[in-house]
């Protein structure tokens, strides 16, 4: 991506959630600052319970900060309103760890899928042209839409459902997707397929992907620049061959020892 | 929905109740179909007239008499007419005569009476009887004489000229007439209460009344519970922490007491059967609300609501579509529960007294009341308030035998 002009897409500075008051109060995030570039492909990895889906929240704006500022496209953020968060959910999007749990069961996949062509202004399409685009969609992470409508989410596997999701994204064409540890749920053979498909959808549509995970083989694997965070905060950052090939702090040394090698002995000294 | 209502009918539990509510409902519908009379109508000049098929003996007069010859008539007659303390009577004085008492049987009345016709002698001074006793057993005497005679009954009627009672015709022992040839004749499954009104009638009026308020208080609360539940939930913050003030402060006052308060004020002259379920669902929404909020704040950091947020939806959208059908179940289950609370509610306030004014419509607290102010309990006219209680708890195991069903279904960890 050194070739493209970078432009800053998404910028944080100082951002802070604290849950809860006096004594109980939890620190999640603190004091976190970040730029991540247009077109890039960013992971953020930590362990369970270091910050990284509040992060990812505060950044889709589901809740919000207690600390901190948040540019989208060199402008501060604005969603004080219904109307100027639909603006704002057009540019980012996300994909949940849970496939299972990410779908309303009471509704049928079409009506999924519609909501996506009616977010992008297509609420008043032809249902041919509807039908059309989410065979495209569908077709992009191979599924069939023919098989899947009229059917409800449960009814498909877990791999189909997060392909789903993805079909989703290809129809809304967001600038920003985070995928929050999107295969972790998810057995290995469908995991390189869920992979190469957002790969393959950023290309398409050129998009900047945000990586939340646990998994430091992975981040390496995928992304341009990479950011590990421990207890809310970022303790290394930079391109992803800087960090994990020369890490610098002990916490980054030991996600890196944590991932089990085929032909190696397992180093579990630090952990 | 159609799953869930075909899961529903495979719990035992669900059926039974759905069975017996099913069967109160159809009664209170088709009862009034087929018969007709006004159900807080007046017809018995007195209280508290017990069960029983009533003939009405003018007309039994004057139907045609048929004669049947029954060896035990007389036998039965007399038995029906000698008491208790007669029998006894008798025997005391058989063996204070010098029949040994062992064959003396007060049970078997031919015997008795045999062995008093035999012995008796008003002749015979018994020592230590007083005078008043033995002018007792010779006014016994004269009266099973009475009873023994055989001879018909004269029916005479005055002549309106002379006043001289004239013979019309006469009724013998043996004379029957066959229930279905006399025009009048009325059937008082559960008697008359103590204003003279059929209970039956009354009873199944009342229930319909009683259901009614169970389900326009029942709907209130659940209407009420529902809504705030949801907006508290789902929003949070200042307009949770308002709302959740209001429900605690409900909470703490004991909701009877407000509702007797309530319906004090109003005053007899305003309190409808629509007033009490109204007030009796705008005192128990309380908790129906605190729990719809939790189940709400469990669900609004779910995946799904997340997503469907980012897909653009309205609150208004999310809340109707991604929140109530998962706590439908729920509060399907919560409403029956309301209906239910609502009926023992009304038929509380009606036994204090503070129901719906009593001349319009008769519910089942107000049947209660007037039992017990008439004192049928202690009395022991069981069929003013009996019937009363076993629909009253008909209606709330049947109501809570369907909730325990739903729960089976909907709660996974509760199917066998």
């Amino acid at each position: 991506m050194a070739d493209k002009r970078k432009q800053v897409c998404l910028k944080g500075t100082g951002l802070t959630k604290v849950f809860g008051i006096g004594r109980q109060q939890t620190v999640a995030v603190d004091h976190v600052d970040f730029e991540f570039y247009e077109g890039e492909i960013i992971s953020i990895v930590g362990e369970s319970g270091s910050g990284k889906t509040t992060l990812a929240k505060m950044l889709l704006g589901l809740i919000g900060t207690t600390e901190g500022d948040i540019y989208f496209q060199g402008k501060k953020r604005d969603i004080s309103s219904q109307k100027k968060k639909k603006e704002y959910w057009k540019n980012i999007q996300a994909i949940f760890q849970d496939p299972f749990s990410s779908y309303n069961i009471f509704n049928k996949i079409d009506s999924v899928l519609l909501d996506c062509i009616h977010m992008r202004g297509g609420k008043k399409l032809p249902y041919a042209k509807k039908l059309e685009l989410m065979t495209e969609a569908c077709g992009f992470v191979n599924l069939k839409f023919e098989e899947l409508t009229n059917k409800y989410p449960f009814e498909l596997s877990g791999g189909q459902m997060q392909r789903l999701m993805i079909a989703r994204i290809f129809l809304l064409k967001p600038k920003i997707l985070l995928a929050d540890e999107p295969t972790s749920m998810i057995d290995a053979c469908s995991r390189a397929t869920i992979l190469d498909m957002l790969m393959q959808l950023r290309d398409e549509i050129d998009m900047t992907l945000i990586f939340i995970t646990h998994d430091i083989g992975l981040a390496y694997f995928v992304s341009d620049s990479v950011y590990i965070m421990e207890r809310g905060i970022f303790v290394e950052r930079g391109s992803a061959d800087e960090v994990i090939l020369h890490p610098k702090e002990a916490y980054t040394q030991r996600l890196i020892n944590d991932v089990p090698k085929i032909y190696e002995e397992w180093d579990l000294s630090t952990v | 929905m159609k799953h869930f209502i075909r899961q529903a009918f495979r719990s035992p539990n669900f059926v039974a109740g759905f069975v017996i509510f099913a069967v109160i409902l159809l009664t209170v519908f088709i009862y009034p179909l087929i018969i007709t009379d006004p159900p807080l109508e007046i017809i018995g000049q007195g209280t508290f007239f017990e069960p029983g098929i009533y003939v009405n003996v003018y007309d039994s007069i004057g139907s045609p008499h048929h004669t049947l010859k029954l060896s035990d008539a007389a036998a039965k007659r007399i038995a029906s007419r000698l008491g208790d303390d007669e029998r006894l009577a008798i025997k005391e004085w058989l063996v204070a005569a010098g029949i040994p008492e062992a064959e003396v049987d007060t049970e078997n009345t031919e015997r008795l009476i045999d062995q008093w016709v035999n012995t008796y002698d008003p002749a015979v001074k018994i020592p230590g009887m007083t005078n008043a006793r033995r002018n007792y057993y010779i006014r016994l005497e004269t009266s099973l004489r009475g009873l023994l005679s055989t001879e018909g009954v004269s029916i005479a009627a005055k002549n309106a000229e002379t006043a001289a009672l004239e013979e019309k015709s006469t009724v013998t022992q043996s004379d029957y007439v066959n229930v279905r040839e006399v025009p009048n004749v009325r059937l008082l499954l559960l008697g008359t209460d103590n204003f003279g009104r059929d209970v039956l009638t009354e009873l199944i009026a009342a229930t319909g009344v009683s259901l009614q308020i169970g389900f326009v208080a029942g709907i209130i609360a659940t209407l009420i519970g529902l809504i705030l539940g949801l907006v508290s939930g789902y929003v949070g913050g200042l307009v949770d922490d308002v709302i959740m003030f209001v429900t605690n402060l409900f909470t703490v006052i004991p909701s009877f007491v407000l509702l007797i308060l309530i319906s004090f004020s109003i005053g007899q002259d305003k309190r409808g059967a629509v007033t009490i379920a109204v007030v009796i669902g705008f005192t128990s929404w309380v908790w129906t609300a605190r729990a719809v909020r939790s189940q709400v704040v469990s669900l609004r950091n779910r995946d799904h609501v997340n997503l469907s947020k980012l897909s653009g939806h309205s609150i208004a959208h999310i809340i109707l579509n991604d929140i109530l059908p998962y706590i439908a179940s729920y509060v399907v289950m919560a409403l029956i529960l309301q209906i239910s609370s609502g009926i023992l509610a009304e038929a509380g306030l009606s036994i204090l007294g503070l129901g719906p004014r009593t001349t319009e419509v008769p519910t089942l607290g107000l049947m209660m009341n007037w039992a017990m102010i008439y004192q049928a309990q202690i009395l022991g006219f069981w069929w003013a308030y009996f019937p009363v209680i076993v629909t009253i708890a008909l209606i709330a195991f049947s109501m809570n035998l369907m909730n325990t069903g739903l729960d089976q279904v909907f709660n996974p960890a509760l199917r066998e």
